[in-house]
């Protein structure tokens, strides 16, 4: 056994022998062209999708990106049913995975619908609708001004108002403990089902190229086992460090729906009424109960509770912004992955939390309290939604 | 994204944009006033812009067609009539030979749009065959395709002339056939494959103008009108004719256009307008050959024309009008006058907006002369 042990340099050779035979093969493919062999004079297959679609008084502009089996190129542009005036940039072939912008100069109509239609130089068509075209959002000081503040409604204000029964709850005895802690474990669940639903959605606009249902499904899971292993750094996480654990998934959720606003604000397909600012606001509240709840019994400082607030509230403005401002389908839906990842996180803590303050395991579940909390959680979340899904 | 920076343009392009707009409202109905962009601005840079760039606003295709490539330029193709190889025979009849030849090739039908067309001789439409009523007509066909084909003329002649299956028959990939009768009634026509789907063989390019001339010796009561229809007569040589095979292309076959066309190239005349001369009349045989659309339409800016139906009268069916419909196949001539003009750009298309700004859609270039 000890003569067959490689020395350093056989090692190298054994890893570059499949190395340089891929190579090899890869070369040989290319130049033989064996697919040739099939002799198919078949048109590649197009694909295009539209990623982000700006109004201004400039005309419509377009990012688009190519996701075929080989280059393509844009042949001409129609809106509406008529072939308009456009320019590409940069111009010619749009390589696999690559992104261009498209301007036309079409005098588009305020609320009203238009219809892009791109057509390849295999007259093969790709459609894009402008439900209602309003003007983009610019970055202004007014206009981030005026998001901060809807993202502050919809965000931190409801975590500031949970937050404030903490004096009350902190009386609560043993079982009141439980139902608050199962409520923030109903309300969790149910953010994590919103959230993967959200990122799905997202994915199935984003290019094929991204992959996106794997990728939703792959950044959760990556998502969850960071957090799981950071959190238990030190043991199993309780008191501020769960607060702060619920905060942050919570916050990342927000940073979703904070993305979702600002993306229905920027194509005008949500009148972003009173009515549905307060929804979400109420919506939310229960969010700071929940992240008040493992710290009941401690007594942190005031500053605590702002950074808390501010973790779990503070990314919905920040997703306004970028939602509005610079919106693609994989990169929201990247981020709610990483959300609902970090959520199922907080489940599982506060679960294992929960358990390990009653001294029991899984039976803690099926008391009366606890199964009480999750209803009343994933109830109230379910009923407050109906104010805000449209 | 670093795009903001790159899409920056030297040319103000709302200049561009306004200018567009201004002008379109002169031809088409873009110009209300219910825009969604700020409107201020009408002060624009019109006169930056060529003219047949201002006619038809944003609405066109962008880039050139090469025409070399393609081998068929839509602006020769108005009047490159194939009047065949004539022959007389013993019994003093004229003989006209012609030949077809069935090829699968892809077109450029717009800019940097390329469709596989099947064509007659290569070209779409096909030859714009064109003979005097009563001639002997052969048509050797050879087909190069990889289909089926057939040629079907609209006329009259024996069943076995008829280049449908069961007759004359499906003329198989490599095969020939002669087709052979007699130019009648005189009009104007069209040729096509009958193929089966016909549909589908429609829609490839497979058709043609088939133009049969009045002898003006069968025709006393009208041999003026007459004269002037027969192509070589010294009458006809103060005619401006030209031909327009209104036709279209489903280019993503999902049973609609994507491009709408008189000769094939969306927006070719509006690219290159038609120069017309405002000394002599214009005739125009306009046939229409589009699929899976009922009908075409055709309608002439600032004026007036008269209509011969199918061509086969020499006094108009309809007078005085300035659009007239076509059903699939159906087809006319045309006759009006730019003699009271003053010179400029006249614009003429379907009046179904959706073609009109899908590429069938032209100018007249009217000058003195």
């Amino acid at each position: 056994m000890d003569a067959d042990t490689p020395t350093r340099r056989s090692r190298l050779l054994w890893l570059l022998m499949p190395l340089s035979l891929l190579a090899a093969a890869i070369a040989w493919f290319v130049i033989a062209d064996p697919l040739q062999g099939f002799g198919s004079d078949a048109p590649a297959v197009e694909n295009l999708t539209f990623e982000r679609t700006v109004l201004d008084d400039e005309g419509l502009h377009l990012l688009v990106r190519a996701g075929g089996s080989e280059p393509m190129t844009i042949a001409q542009v129609q809106v509406d049913a008529a072939y308009w005036r456009f320019t590409q940039t940069p111009e010619g072939e749009i390589a696999r995975g690559s992104a261009v912008w498209l301007d036309l100069p079409f005098p588009w109509m305020l609320g009203e619908a238009h219809v892009v239609t791109v057509v390849s130089n295999f007259g093969t068509t790709f459609e894009h609708e402008i439900e209602v075209a309003v003007p983009t959002p610019k970055v202004t000081a007014s206009q981030l001004r005026a998001q901060a503040l809807i993202g502050f409604f919809v965000g931190v204000l409801p975590i500031v108002f949970g937050l404030m029964f903490y004096p009350v709850l902190r009386d609560v005895g043993r079982d009141g403990m439980n139902f608050l802690l199962a409520l923030t474990v109903g309300l969790l669940v149910f953010l994590l089902i919103d959230t993967v639903g959200e990122a799905f959605e997202l994915a199935a606009d984003a290019a094929a190229i991204f992959q996106g249902p794997v990728m939703v499904v792959l950044a959760g899971i990556t998502s969850f086992f960071i957090l799981m292993a950071v959190g238990q750094r030190g043991g199993a996480p309780s008191g501020m460090s769960l607060a702060t654990f619920i905060a942050l998934g919570i916050g990342l959720h927000n940073f979703g729906e904070g993305l979702a606003i600002g993306a229905a604000f920027a194509a005008g397909s949500a009148g972003l009424g009173t009515y549905l600012i307060l929804g979400f606001t109420l919506h939310n509240i229960t969010e700071g109960i929940g992240i008040a709840a493992p710290i009941l019994k401690k007594r942190p400082p005031l500053l605590a509770f702002a950074g808390l607030a501010l973790l779990a509230g503070g990314p919905a403005v920040i997703g306004m912004w970028m939602g509005s401002l610079a919106f693609s389908a994989h990169w929201a839906a990247f981020a709610l992955a990483i959300g609902a990842g970090a959520i199922f996180q907080v489940v599982i803590q506060v679960g294992a939390y929960l358990m390990r303050r009653n001294d029991t395991g899984i039976e803690v579940f099926y008391t009366r309290a606890v199964m009480a909390g999750l209803a009343v959680g994933v109830i109230f979340m379910y009923a407050t939604a109906a104010l805000v899904k449209i | 994204m670093s795009a903001s920076k790159t899409r920056k343009e030297p040319v103000s392009r709302r200049n561009v944009l306004m200018a567009g707009l201004a002008a379109a409202g002169t031809g088409s109905a873009y110009a209300s006033g219910a825009i969604g962009q700020s409107n201020q601005a009408a002060e624009t840079s019109m006169d930056a812009m060529p003219d047949h760039m201002s006619a038809h606003g944003g609405i066109i295709t962008v880039g050139e067609v090469d025409n070399a490539v393609n081998g068929f330029d839509p602006v020769a193709m108005l009047t490159d009539w194939d009047t065949g190889q004539v022959k007389m025979l013993a019994d003093g009849r004229r003989l006209r030979s012609f030949e077809l030849i069935a090829e699968d090739k892809e077109i450029e039908i717009a800019p940097g749009v390329f469709y596989p067309a099947w064509t007659y001789n290569g070209r779409v439409p096909g030859p714009a065959l064109r003979a005097m009523e009563g001639d002997l007509i052969r048509v050797k066909f050879k087909n190069n395709g990889s289909h089926p084909h057939s040629v079907h003329f609209h006329g009259i002649h024996a069943a076995r002339m008829d280049g449908v299956a069961g007759s004359s028959g499906l003329i198989g990939p490599g095969e020939e056939f002669t087709y052979e009768f007699t130019a009648k009634p005189f009009g104007c026509h069209l040729y096509h494959c009958h193929a089966l789907p016909l549909r589908r063989h429609m829609a490839k390019g497979m058709y043609g103008a088939f133009v049969i001339d009045p002898d003006p010796a069968k025709h006393p009561e009208h041999a003026d009108v007459a004269r002037s229809r027969l192509l070589g007569s010294p009458e006809n040589a103060g005619w401006q004719e030209m031909v327009m095979v209104m036709n279209a292309f489903d280019t993503n076959l999902d049973g609609e256009n994507e491009f709408y066309a008189a000769n094939t190239v969306a927006f070719a005349y509006v690219k290159k307008p038609i120069k017309v001369l405002k000394s002599k009349p214009v005739r125009i045989y306009l046939i229409n050959t589009v699929e899976f659309d009922p009908i075409n339409s055709f309608h002439l800016h600032a004026n007036f024309f008269d209509y011969y139906n199918q061509g086969t009268t020499l006094t108009p069916t309809l007078k005085t009008v300035d659009i007239i419909t076509q059903c699939q196949a159906e087809r006319g001539i045309l006759e009006f006058s730019f003699a009271d003009h003053e010179p400029g750009l006249y614009m003429f298309h379907a009046h179904q907006a959706e073609f009109t700004e899908l590429g069938w859609m032209a100018n007249f270039d009217v000058v003195e002369g």
